[in-house]
């Protein structure tokens, strides 16, 4: 609309500004005008502003209602003092005489988790039992994935599915079956005596190894899948060109696959560490009396203790535990990721 | 159709009368076989992709598979990279048997269609991957880095990430990584494909220029008639599976030796006919499409009466208002459309059996008034010399 302005070489001065406004009134007789333009695209910024609004508001809201305040309602009852009542524990605001507001800050629990050497053994314990359990979900992981994402891709969908599918039973009774196989006279010794391998029960059930088949079987899932979704999309052409230019197989997937799977590898084993470190009922079914882990701490503080507020200091503290590593490592990666886009 | 006629501009300036570079051609008359292909066939299933395929492409030279989507010429080229055996057959790199050895160990690089530069390594490791794999020297890694690099003019972006580079670039740091190992023969599949149409252009006689310096053997996967002939030596023709014709682009182009190389290679104009006459120094073909029959002054090794085609170039077609004056190798039609091009101007003409035939002619005269029009009723014409007759 302004190219007679645009072009003032071309045309004698005097015709400039004559031109622009016949052009002008040109447009206004269509019914175009630059107010116009500007007040239907202010109409439009509102309704965008308020689709997208209600887009990102309801999730917002959601976490808001069914994770922020029971959060911070865990967070007061942590700062509270046991008591025998209902409900069990100290309120955190209190009117003393009607004329002041006592406010009571009880750092006890804190105190009481540093002194007990309990509490630290089993946030230690949890990270232990999570990062072993994501190093072998990885190591099985990562081939099932590949060679999903190498199968034929009429098979893929199949294959997926086969991986998804313990998902439509509950985990409740996946891990129940788990013991049925792993008990004394469950499937598996009950089939190595009657091979004649073994005289006796070896002793699987309520083990270590028991706490880590039940961990690693119940999240192999959140592994393969983000892995798979990396590897799928990856270029094949880029390992034939690693083989065209004089690289083996398996140099080509040290040097080319796998530091182009970092991300679902990163993805995965978030997925996996993050819930096995507060894990509850894996430990508590197959990993037997003597594992300790936080989750399990956690849970018989609430019930066999029924001491509250010790109960959500464990759980405060473990999720500070978690979140702070978590965030310095997403904050470590994105850095990386906006070097790497820079240079 | 309009594809066609704008392709008719292929004799025009763009294209290189006499092969594509005729001291080169005979040069390489003489120079040793470096791949020879031996009957190679590749099934898959029951999808015959190349059918007993037999070609020898001489050291140095910058050797063309042209053919359309599906024809083989993928597959062919493939199959000289490794990543496919052949069913059958046999491949001879460097006088070598090489038909069963894996791609890490031959003596050939490739530059992919899609570039597949590692996108989480620089320019620079891009380029030396290859030559890490060897175990060379840090030195003359860095060295020859370096050189491929100004070789392809992105020694300033040595340290960038490909996603960082426009698509012209990432192709020339593709075309440095597989020159990086100085391989025996350059395999690219369609190596402009992914550029636009001005770069594609200037980018083709960039890569001849650098095969010349280099002297690597280049075997260029083509769908582009027109990259062809403004690249290779010779080019090889392929459809269904088949090699159809392996010629220089002259050749293929003035002398094609089936109905098909000659409509795919450049425009034509085709008529079908019966053989009439058959003498040793003439033969004269009737057409239901031509009014007056074609006169062409040479033998062909065809029975009298057998079904041929006449192929006409459209630049080798004369238009005039004035009736020649023979009883062979003319007719008449209307004008039905003219389309300028510029340095060149395309008539279709109706003729009276309602054939069409395109006329090119250029326009050499800059204030020149076109004295033909829109249904006007001309003269069309030929030398005998100008037609090309095939059998099938």
């Amino acid at each position: 609309m302004s190219a007679p302005s645009d072009s003032p070489r071309d045309a004698p001065p005097a015709a400039g500004p004559l031109a622009r406004s016949e052009a002008e009134q040109a447009w206004s007789r269509a019914g175009w005008s630059d107010g116009d333009d500007r007040r239907l695209t202010r109409l439009q910024r509102l309704t965008a502003r308020f689709g997208r609004g209600t887009v990102i508001g309801v999730p917002y809201l959601w976490l808001l209602l069914f994770f922020l305040l029971p959060f911070l309602i865990v967070l007061k009852i942590s700062f509270a003092e046991f008591r025998l009542g209902l409900p069990p524990y100290t309120p955190l605001l209190e009117w003393i005489d009607g004329t002041y507001l006592q406010i009571r800050l009880a750092l006890g629990n804190y105190q009481f988790l540093l002194e007990d050497p309990l509490y630290i053994t089993a946030y230690l314990n949890s990270l232990k039992v999570a990062f072993f359990s994501t190093v072998f979900a990885l190591l099985i992981g990562y081939p099932m994935a590949y060679a999903i994402a190498r199968s034929k891709p009429s098979l893929r969908a199949v294959f997926l599915l086969l991986v998804i599918l313990p998902f439509w039973t509950s985990f409740l009774i996946r891990v129940y079956a788990w013991i049925g196989i792993l008990k004394n006279n469950g499937l598996i010794n009950n089939g190595l005596m009657a091979l004649g391998l073994i005289d006796e029960p070896l002793p699987l059930l309520n083990t270590e190894f028991s706490l880590y088949v039940g961990i690693v079987y119940s999240y192999l899932p959140f592994m393969v899948l983000p892995l798979y979704a990396t590897l799928e999309k990856m270029d094949t052409s880029l390992i034939e060109a690693a083989a065209d230019l004089g690289c083996r197989p398996f140099k080509a997937f040290l040097t080319v696959t796998l530091p182009l799977s970092l991300p679902g590898i990163v993805a995965g084993s978030m997925l996996v560490f993050i819930p096995a470190v507060g894990e509850f009922v894996i430990p508590d079914l197959l990993g037997g009396a003597g594992t300790l882990m936080i989750g399990k701490v956690l849970w018989s503080e609430f019930f066999n203790n029924r001491d509250w507020p010790v109960a959500s200091a464990v759980a405060i503290a473990m999720l500070i535990f978690l979140v702070i590593p978590i965030v310095v490592f997403q904050h470590y990666q994105q850095k990386q990721a906006e070097r790497a886009e820079e240079s | 159709m309009t594809d066609a006629v704008l392709q008719a501009g292929a004799p025009g300036p763009a294209a290189r009368p006499e092969g594509s570079r005729p001291g080169a051609v005979l040069r390489r008359a003489e120079a040793r076989p470096i791949i020879e292909i031996d009957d190679v066939v590749k099934t898959f299933g029951e999808f015959v992709a190349v059918d007993h395929v037999s070609l020898t492409i001489r050291e140095g030279e910058l050797f063309a598979l042209l053919g359309g989507s599906g024809c083989g010429k993928t597959t062919l080229l493939r199959m000289l990279a490794g990543f496919e055996r052949p069913t059958a057959g046999r491949i001879l790199i460097g006088g070598q048997d090489m038909t069963h050895v894996a791609p890490y160990d031959r003596p050939v690089n490739m530059m992919f269609q899609s570039y597949a530069l590692f996108p989480h390594m620089s320019v620079e490791a891009n380029v030396a991957f290859g030559l890490r794999q060897d175990g060379l020297p840090k030195a003359e890694i860095r060295d020859r880095v370096r050189q491929m690099l100004d070789l392809v003019q992105l020694a300033p972006f040595a340290k960038r990430k490909p996603h960082h580079l426009s698509g012209g670039q990432r192709q020339r740091v593709a075309l440095a990584r597989s020159l990086a190992k100085h391989p025996k023969v350059l395999l690219l599949d369609e190596p402009l494909a992914a550029l636009d149409k001005k770069l594609r252009e200037q980018t083709q006689l960039e890569l001849v220029g650098i095969q010349e310096r280099v002297g690597t053997t280049f075997v260029v996967v083509t769908h582009d008639q027109e990259e062809a002939m403004t690249m290779a030596d010779r080019v090889a023709i392929m459809d269904s599976g088949r090699i159809i014709q392996v010629d220089t682009p002259h050749a293929l182009y003035e002398y094609p030796n089936t109905r098909f190389v000659a409509e795919f290679f450049g425009t034509v104009n085709m008529f079908q006919g019966d053989l009439i006459e058959d003498e040793p120094d003439h033969i004269l073909i009737r057409s239901d499409a031509l009014a007056n029959p074609v006169y062409v002054g040479h033998g062909i090794s065809a029975r009298e009466g057998a079904t041929v085609w006449v192929a006409l170039r459209p630049e080798k077609l004369a238009i005039s208002r004035t009736r020649p004056d023979r009883a062979h190798n003319w007719d008449q039609g209307i004008i039905e459309d003219i389309v300028y091009l510029g340095g060149i101007s395309t008539y279709h003409v109706r003729l009276d059996s309602g054939a069409l035939a395109r006329v090119t002619t250029q326009n050499l005269e800059r204030m020149a008034e076109p004295d033909i029009t829109w249904d006007d009723r001309v003269f069309v014409s030929w030398r005998h010399d100008n037609v090309v007759v095939v059998t099938g």
